[in-house]
């Protein structure tokens, strides 16, 4: 028994990309957020946007307009797709997980730094570089002409 | 922590249904959406709840730490053991069907075991993960 | 009347995504990431996949943003003032955005039951289902069954995220009541 069996619904026109449109412009700006913004919590939401596109880029074609949840019945013969549901459902899961262990660094991050925004971060480093730097070849002057940080 | 009656009342009404439901959620993912994921998930944020209202402390003294640490690592573990039963039974290394006589009882039996083992791990994991979070702000000077 | 409510949903989306861009208090951000999530649950579930909505909606809208409320608590701040514009990341964006709509075509039309990823396995785990395993939701099968291995990892993924929380986050200070 085949439970594929359906009228032609297909959109055939530009129409029929729609959504794959919102896809994308929602993809590029959470990666626009992850790129262009400083604060880490900021980036950390704009990676949890990015990841919320492909869950849709995923189970966007798996609809089948007509059909039903993959849930069988015996009044529905058309079903969605249930694997992309699979795969996204576990993708969902992981992509908290790594919510999880990137907050955690982010809070030892304010800990250790006293600041969360990223410029700050790096010159903080950048100083205790120099800093290092200065006291080593204080110490050692022979060394000193190995180049400045 | 809040000494606001209407929280206090409204959680204390709440929190046995939302428990309720995750159970729910978690039997019948085999005849409707839900499964091991969305169970862990609706159990961790009933008691997430009760800490908000009652505090973390109180929370503790319910669901202790000890007991979320091995709820996760025996959800691994059984879901691991699930499948070395079936390598033991005869079959390959996560094969249902020999679980039972019937191919079809050992598949639900397995499937019934594996999503309980998702659902302790999640569960487990949300819970500590919150714990862990909350219990760095009041510790810290 | 389906693609008018997704198209709604969607466009909704990208309303939240943009006030998010913008916006500079976290705390305000976080809630919008939440709606955000909320707004994709009803999405997937206008779109038929009922047990990934259910999913979204309590691990996304549910878990995430209570975590990065907690987070946010321990950080205290607010996000500070971009020291220069950010016109490379927006022109590498919107460059992007182009190539993946010009690759579009290639991919599925929505709503075509002829697509490739309605052949080979699907019609096998739905017409082979009711006899090999014998359960009204197919998703929840071939996620604990057909694809058991995949769910395996997927556990293992999550007890490793709890591990290397309480490896980040443990206490040992000397005199402290709780050492966790």
């Amino acid at each position: 028994m085949d439970r594929r069996t359906i009228e032609n619904q297909t959109d055939m026109s530009a129409t029929g990309y729609y959504t794959y449109f919102v896809t994308f412009i929602l993809l590029v700006a959470g990666l626009f957020i992850v790129v262009a913004r400083g604060n880490l919590i900021k980036k950390l939401v704009g990676l949890g946007i990015f990841q919320t596109s492909v869950y849709l880029l995923y189970i966007g074609p798996a609809k089948l307009i007509g059909g039903t949840a993959p849930i069988l019945a015996t009044e529905w013969q058309v079903y969605s797709n249930p694997l992309p549901h699979v795969l996204i459902l576990t993708a969902i899961v992981v992509g908290v997980a790594t919510l999880a262990l990137g907050l955690a660094l982010v809070v030892r991050i304010r800990e250790a730094y006293d600041s969360i925004e990223e410029e700050d971060i790096l010159a903080a480093d950048l100083h205790a570089d120099q800093l290092a730097h200065a006291q080593v070849t204080a110490t050692h002057p022979q060394q000193s002409n190995r180049g400045s940080a | 922590m809040t000494n606001d009656l209407i929280l206090r009342i409204v959680a204390r009404l709440l929190i046995p249904f939302i428990l309720l439901f995750a159970l729910y959620v978690q039997f019948h993912g085999d005849f409707g959406p839900g499964g091991g994921f969305q169970a862990g998930v609706i159990f961790a944020a009933g008691i997430i709840f009760h800490a908000l209202i009652f505090g973390l402390s109180d929370a503790r003294r319910v669901i202790p730490d000890r007991l979320i640490e091995t709820m996760m690592a025996i959800g691994v573990l059984l879901y691991a053991g699930i499948g070395v039963g079936g390598m033991i039974l005869g079959g390959n290394f996560l094969d249902y069907f020999v679980l039972d006589a019937d191919s079809i009882h050992g598949q639900h039996r397995g499937i019934f075991w594996v999503e309980l083992g998702v659902a302790l791990t999640v569960c487990g994991v949300m819970l500590k993960i919150f714990y862990m979070f909350a219990a760095r702000g009041s510790a810290d000077d | 009347m389906d693609s008018l409510i997704i198209l709604s949903l969607l466009l909704m989306m990208l309303v939240t995504v943009v006030l998010i861009i913008r916006s500079r208090n976290l705390f305000g951000v976080i809630v919008l990431g939440g709606v955000y999530s909320f707004l994709m649950a009803t999405v997937l579930f206008a779109l038929d996949a009922v047990d990934v909505a259910m999913t979204e909606a309590s691990v996304g809208a549910g878990i995430s943003t209570v975590l990065m409320l907690g987070a946010l608590y321990l950080c205290r701040s607010e996000e500070s003032k971009p020291l220069h514009q950010p016109w490379l990341a927006l022109g590498i964006s919107i460059a992007l955005a182009a190539g993946l709509m010009f690759g579009m075509v290639g991919l599925p039309v929505f709503s075509d039951p002829n697509a490739a990823i309605h052949q080979q396995v699907v019609p096998r785990y739905l017409n082979d289902m009711p006899k090999e395993i014998d359960l009204p939701n197919v998703v929840t099968a071939v996620l604990a069954s057909y694809r058991g291995y995949d769910t395996l990892g997927e556990t293992t993924v999550v007890f490793t995220a709890g591990v290397g929380v309480i490896a980040l986050l443990r206490r040992r200070r000397k005199g402290s009541g709780d050492d966790q």
